[in-house]
């Protein structure tokens, strides 16, 4: 080969390794471009949330415009029983659907059962929040805690079913054949063997979805509507912590809008922390 | 013939039967709802409902195209900014970083992915949107202003706001996905290239050929997740019904019409043009949402359901 057309040859295998080295670089860069906001996010959090958080903002209530301090008792007592309402609705239906999918799921009508699982995962939550509207709040006569609740309680459904599907179909199969071999009913196979060997999964899973439930503002703004006063009454517009800090980071007031930092401060450490203890011990319950 | 008895088994199966009909007559009840509650609005205006720009509550004059158009450009946006970077460091998680790396950070990022979307509009209403007023969008219109995208005022609050804060959430969506979709690629795809004397990037380049139907289906996903958001564009779109074609400017979704206004609307014609838009909002979902499921489960064999991500 003539020099020319080795230093040609050369020159195009250090092109394409340049080249190369260029892409891998724009993948390190774009890594640190995703984790850059989300940490800034998280910084100013804890920057703006921090300072007004104090003891008082758990137990009092909201303070009159102008009056500074007070806290968000009511919102954060609220928000504790809306999830629930909505927890005792969709965990019940939730884990009943995933452990038949689990258990007795084959064929086309199971791919039936979780392919509309998987597209109400994706209704938008607000979309969820007019149909609790048109289906509670208007029979009711008014915006009520039952009516937040049921919307919740509709966005918990699809996470709870296909998790609870995953977490049963972990149970190893030997289990299932060892109870019906000494004689046991299918129901007590499934009821007594398979499902107290998956709790664990099946518990943590379930309140991966409440926890998630939590954070959600978009559906409760016109079913559970929102209550600067103290009001357990399930028939009763409600406070929630997700509005409170909606309203408060709209308002023109400065003390509330610090108030707004702290609320959501609140929920993310609600939200996020839930979610981290209970996804390393989904983890962990996964792997065994 | 057999008489029909009753056994323990039959009536365990009935009562988790009854669960799963139960699921279903809730996504029954929300179409019926939906629909319902929509029905003054479409006998009223139509399909000029879709068309119409109109949005005038004292003469009663509904049209749902500003908010289709502001849902629309506000998610391609944010999928311009999120696609490119999410899959540049899905490809770094999964073949460049160690694998320890690789599973924390992501196990970071699908945490974050966890926080409300309230917070996500706080701060971008209380962080992102003075900071693009006083210095982004000031240069912008010093320097690209004779573009029409960034023509106008410095408004911090609008359509450029809602796009980054949109594609800072859904991008978690695209990473988490992605790398698990190039994770259970074969390793033998990237073997056979760089034996074959690829570089580094062009091995990197088969698994992604290898990868791309999951890929797809995780950008249709978080396409999904941000056509159907809601506080967070509500708290930084700026909520206006004009369509402008400036990046700056104000506008509203289909999502962030319905939070405003729901609880103000007084006309029962009002509240029907609303849940028409909830409607049509349902239905862009449903179709998005169903594509990208049948992408995700096919590129994987089924071994991931994107529900656990969503």
């Amino acid at each position: 080969m003539s020099r020319p057309a080795l230093t040609r040859a050369a020159g195009h295998i250090n092109r394409r390794a340049i080249w190369s080295r260029i892409v891998i670089a724009a993948c390190y860069g774009a890594g640190a471009i995703v984790v850059l906001p989300l940490a800034l996010i998280v910084w100013h959090l804890l920057a703006k949330g921090l300072p007004a958080l104090s003891l008082s903002f758990f137990l009092d209530m909201p303070k009159p415009v102008g009056d500074p301090g007070g806290g968000m008792a009511n919102a954060i007592v609220g928000t504790l029983i809306l999830v629930g309402l909505g927890a005792l609705f969709a965990v019940p239906v939730g884990v009943g659907a995933g452990v038949y999918l689990a258990e007795f799921g084959r064929g086309r009508f199971s791919s039936l059962v979780r392919y509309t699982a998987d597209l109400l995962s994706g209704v938008p939550s607000i979309v969820v929040g007019v149909a609790a509207y048109g289906l509670v709040v208007l029979p009711m006569g008014g915006f009520s805690a039952l009516a937040g609740g049921v919307a919740l309680g509709i966005l918990m459904l699809p996470t709870i079913i296909r998790s609870t599907e995953e977490m049963v179909r972990l149970v190893p199969q030997s289990y299932r054949e060892a109870a019906l071999a000494l004689g046991a009913p299918r129901w007590k196979v499934t009821q007594q063997v398979v499902i107290p060997a998956a709790r664990a999964g099946i518990v943590t899973a379930s309140m991966l979805a409440v926890a998630r439930a939590a954070g959600e503002t978009a559906p409760l703004l016109f079913t559970a509507l929102g209550n600067r006063f103290w009001s357990t009454a399930l028939t009763k517009p409600i406070a929630s912590l997700p509005v409170f800090v909606f309203d408060y980071a709209r308002a023109p007031y400065d003390d509330w809008n610090r108030q707004a930092w702290t609320g959501a401060l609140v929920l993310v450490m609600m939200v996020t922390g839930i979610s981290a203890v209970l996804r390393l011990t989904v983890r962990r319950v996964a792997q065994r | 013939m057999k008489a029909a008895r009753i056994t323990a088994d039959g009536l365990y199966r009935a009562a988790l039967g009854g669960a799963v009909a139960l699921v279903f007559v809730v996504v029954a009840l929300i179409v019926f709802e939906a629909a319902r509650g929509s029905g003054l609005s479409i006998r009223t205006f139509g399909l000029g409902f879709l068309t119409s720009t109109a949005w005038d509550p004292v003469s009663e004059k509904f049209g749902a195209l500003p908010y289709i158009y502001g849902t629309v450009v506000s998610s391609a946006l944010a999928l311009l900014l999120a696609v490119p970077l999410g899959i540049g460091s899905a490809v770094y998680l999964a073949e460049i970083a160690p694998r320890r790396v690789g599973a924390i950070v992501s196990f970071v990022i699908e945490l974050l992915a966890a926080i409300p979307s309230i917070v996500y509009g706080v701060w971008g209403f209380f962080v992102l949107a003075p900071w693009l007023r006083t210095a982004i969008e000031p240069w912008l219109i010093a320097h690209v202003g004779f573009v029409p995208l960034f023509r106008g005022y410095p408004f911090g609050i609008g359509m450029l706001n809602a796009a980054i804060v949109l594609s800072i959430m859904v991008v978690p969506t695209i990473v988490s996905i992605s790398r698990e979709v190039l994770l259970s690629t074969p390793r033998s795809l990237r073997e056979a290239a760089l034996a074959l004397g690829a570089t580094p990037a062009e091995a990197i380049g088969v698994a992604l050929d290898a990868a791309r139907p999951g890929i797809l289906g995780a950008v249709i996903l978080a396409l999904g997740r941000a056509l159907g958001e809601t506080m967070a564009v509500t708290m930084v779109i700026g909520n206006t019904n004009r369509i402008s074609a400036s990046l700056l400017d104000p506008a509203a979704t289909m999502a962030s019409i319905i939070a405003n206004e729901f609880t103000e609307a007084t006309t029962p014609l009002y509240i029907s043009s609303l849940i028409e838009i909830a409607l049509v909002l349902f239905a862009i979902t449903i179709v998005v949402n169903g594509a990208a499921r049948v992408l995700v489960y096919w590129a994987t064999g089924g071994r991931r359901s994107a529900a656990a991500l969503a």
